[in-house]
């Protein structure tokens, strides 16, 4: 059912046989997968299996060495510098640290893309900036701070404010849950997935939690020896015969996320 | 659910399939007042289109009646921004005592209006930002001076007893860092300190070359040379470019240290941040900034040499000789004398920054910028200082 509502979708992201290389390292070998509108699309891995790079060549961050992404129908190689912008403001960013401006407040973090990009009168952005940041669960009271003051969860739940300011169809999510306690972790969880409801998102998220690879994904892709090693359902992963995506799910700590996820469905 | 879901997927199909910077640009979005007193919204409310909106909106005026409702029916795309503009309208009327609905959006649309409803209705209404008193403020200046020259204090005495200690058990020093910082913050200056003390020697020679020439005393530019590079131009022109070199650099590394928990650490090794960092770095300028003042002296007197050679016809041997009887050596001393104070205030600064800095690391930049601006201050009065001593002194 849950590939069924997946597959209704367009493709919003295509990556066609990228490759990347840093000096002699390969870090993507002819790597293409599809995402599709609607869906959380998680991209999977070990660590240095090129995921985090992968999200910042979509992200045009980074150039691959070659290959072509397509993302919302357009060649990335080949965007102006203005459908470049009109591409920034359709997708948002969770970094992995937040990334949030320190010099600013919460409150001004979240308002700065809408002050930036829209002409809407302060007392406009200040409601939006309040709602984006209420959508997210973040304290109000606590909208006055500067990020130094904040806690880890609170972070990454005001970096996600700031991430849906310019209200995005595509929101990437670069290891959302690293470093939060298992009970911040999954409500982070829950919180991404009532957002990609009511919002209507499209996420793509690099993790490498089989927690919320279990939970929220939609299809996974798992990046490994620079290929992908295999794309689909959760479901389908877990039978995969591939060696490296077996010891990744049948490992102790995936064994336990596998019998948590069957326990509770 | 799912099925919902699908449908949604589908509308939001035909806004992604057009090219992108042409997003949602097919209608304008619009509020209109029917002669009959409806109120019909619509077009795309999205973000794009909301400058416009909310311009449009403060014009409209409202139908005259007690109750007001919005037919949305003709939404064709809503997003969060939308709706929160859709609902602070709704909360102006309804603060002017009008209840006003919104009726006929379509589901999915609707489906997030509530979302963002639900949303808008748990914040409280804006409340005043609280203004300090200027008697407030004062309070909290005053106050926060007063912390901050206890801080600074505190160090200094933290330092002079780690001072103390490494004098009576040399073994705490740290041999390895304190070289280190030699080859970093003298050996590696020297290129910088030679050829502005060089140019320097240059300008003073040339400067007073004009008036010596007027009155025949061409010789007395060995005065004005050797004197005022000794005493004040190289100890001074020395310090403020190590200030701008190492002593920003002590504050940006101990305040990185600081940011990425490495002072943490070393606090939980059992090891003191004073030994470690700060003391190698004092003994290192404290060793270093004599040492390239001595340089600096030479460098600036060769200068001044060349100029007086090319331009007052004082050639190298009648300069080095009246050298030798107008120089005394005090002047010498006094001014190498003067460095090992600067390169302490310089060090002692510059850690003291980098270990004021908290959190960010916007603050490293604050702070690195502060403790060039606080020790060239420093140095520059405690020069004044010394003159001052110095000529009660008479020498």
């Amino acid at each position: 059912m849950v590939l069924a509502a997946a597959q209704t979708g367009s493709p919003l992201i295509e990556v066609c046989h990228v490759c990347t290389r840093f000096g002699p390292a390969v870090v993507h070998d002819d790597v293409s997968l599809t995402v599709h509108q609607g869906e959380v699309f998680a991209i999977a891995g070990g660590n240095g299996s090129g995921k985090s790079t992968l999200l910042r060549e979509i992200l045009l961050l980074k150039q691959p060495d070659s290959g072509s992404i397509r993302v919302f129908g357009s060649e990335l190689s080949r965007l102006t510098d203005a459908e470049t912008m009109a591409l920034r403001r359709r997708c948002g960013v969770l970094f992995q640290h937040g990334a949030l401006f320190s010099s600013l407040t919460v409150a001004e973090n979240v308002a700065a893309p809408l002050r930036e990009h829209t002409r809407l009168s302060p007392d406009l952005i200040r409601d939006l900036a309040a709602v984006k940041i209420a959508l997210t669960g973040f304290p109000m009271e606590s909208v006055g701070k500067f990020p130094s003051e904040l806690s880890g969860g609170m972070r990454r739940r005001a970096a996600l404010a700031r991430a849906l300011a310019l209200d995005p169809e595509l929101l990437f999510l670069d290891e959302p849950t690293a470093g939060l306690d298992p009970m911040s972790a999954s409500a982070f969880d829950e919180l991404v997935l009532s957002l990609k409801r009511s919002l209507a998102l499209t996420v793509v998220m690099v993790t490498h939690d089989l927690d919320s690879l279990w939970r929220i994904a939609d299809r996974v892709a798992v990046l490994g020896n620079g290929h992908v090693l295999g794309t689909g359902t959760m479901e389908e992963l877990a039978k995969s015969d591939d060696p490296v995506i077996h010891e990744y799910f049948h490992g102790p700590r995936g064994r336990s996320a596998m019998e948590q996820a069957w326990k509770q469905k | 659910m799912w099925g919902r879901r699908g449908k949604s997927a589908s509308v939001r199909h035909a806004q992604v399939a057009r090219p992108i910077n042409e997003r949602g640009a097919a209608h304008t979005a619009d509020l209109l007042i029917g002669e009959d007193g409806t109120v019909g919204a619509q077009g795309p409310w999205t973000l794009a289109h909301l400058a416009k909106l909310e311009r449009r909106l403060d014009a409209v005026t409202w139908p005259d009646r007690s109750a007001v409702t919005v037919d949305a029916s003709r939404v064709t795309a809503l997003d969060s921004a939308g709706a929160v503009l859709l609902l602070r309208t709704i909360r102006r009327l309804e603060q002017e005592g009008r209840p006003i609905s919104v009726d006929g959006l379509r589901p999915d649309l609707a489906a997030l209006f509530d979302t963002i409803r639900t949303t808008w209705d748990r914040l409280a209404p804006e409340a005043p930002p609280s203004a300090q008193n200027w008697l407030e403020r004062l309070g909290h200046l005053v106050w926060t001076r007063l912390a901050t020259s206890g801080t600074a204090l505190s160090f200094l005495g933290e330092s002079a007893t780690a001072l103390l200690r490494s004098v009576t058990a040399p073994r705490v020093l740290r041999w390895r860092a304190l070289v280190t910082s030699l080859e970093t913050d003298g050996v590696h200056a020297l290129p910088i300190v030679g050829l502005l003390s060089f140019l320097m020697g240059v300008v003073i020679a040339y400067q007073g070359a004009e008036q010596l020439r007027t009155f025949g005393a061409n010789i007395f530019v060995v005065d004005l040379v050797g004197i005022s590079m000794f005493r004040e131009i190289a100890p001074l022109v020395t310090a403020i470019l190590v200030a701008g070199r190492s002593g920003s650099a002590y504050a940006a590394q101990i305040g990185t240290m600081r940011v990425t928990e490495e002072l943490d650490a070393i606090r939980t090794l059992g090891l003191s941040p004073m030994h470690l960092l700060v003391l190698p770095r004092v003994f290192a300028l404290v060793i270093a900034l004599p040492l390239l003042t001595v340089y600096a002296d030479g460098v600036g007197v060769l200068g001044g040499m060349l100029i007086a050679s090319t331009t007052l016809s004082v050639n190298f041997p009648e300069f080095l000789s009246r050298f030798e009887e107008a120089i005394a050596l005090r002047h010498f001393v006094i001014g190498v004398g003067k460095a090992p104070v600067f390169a302490a205030i310089i060090a002692l600064v510059g850690c003291y920054q980098g270990f004021q800095i908290r959190g960010g690391v916007d603050d490293v930049g604050r702070h690195t910028t502060i403790s060039v601006v606080q020790s060239i201050f420093l140095v520059i009065v405690f020069d004044a200082f010394f003159s001052i001593v110095l000529s009660w002194w008479d020498v």
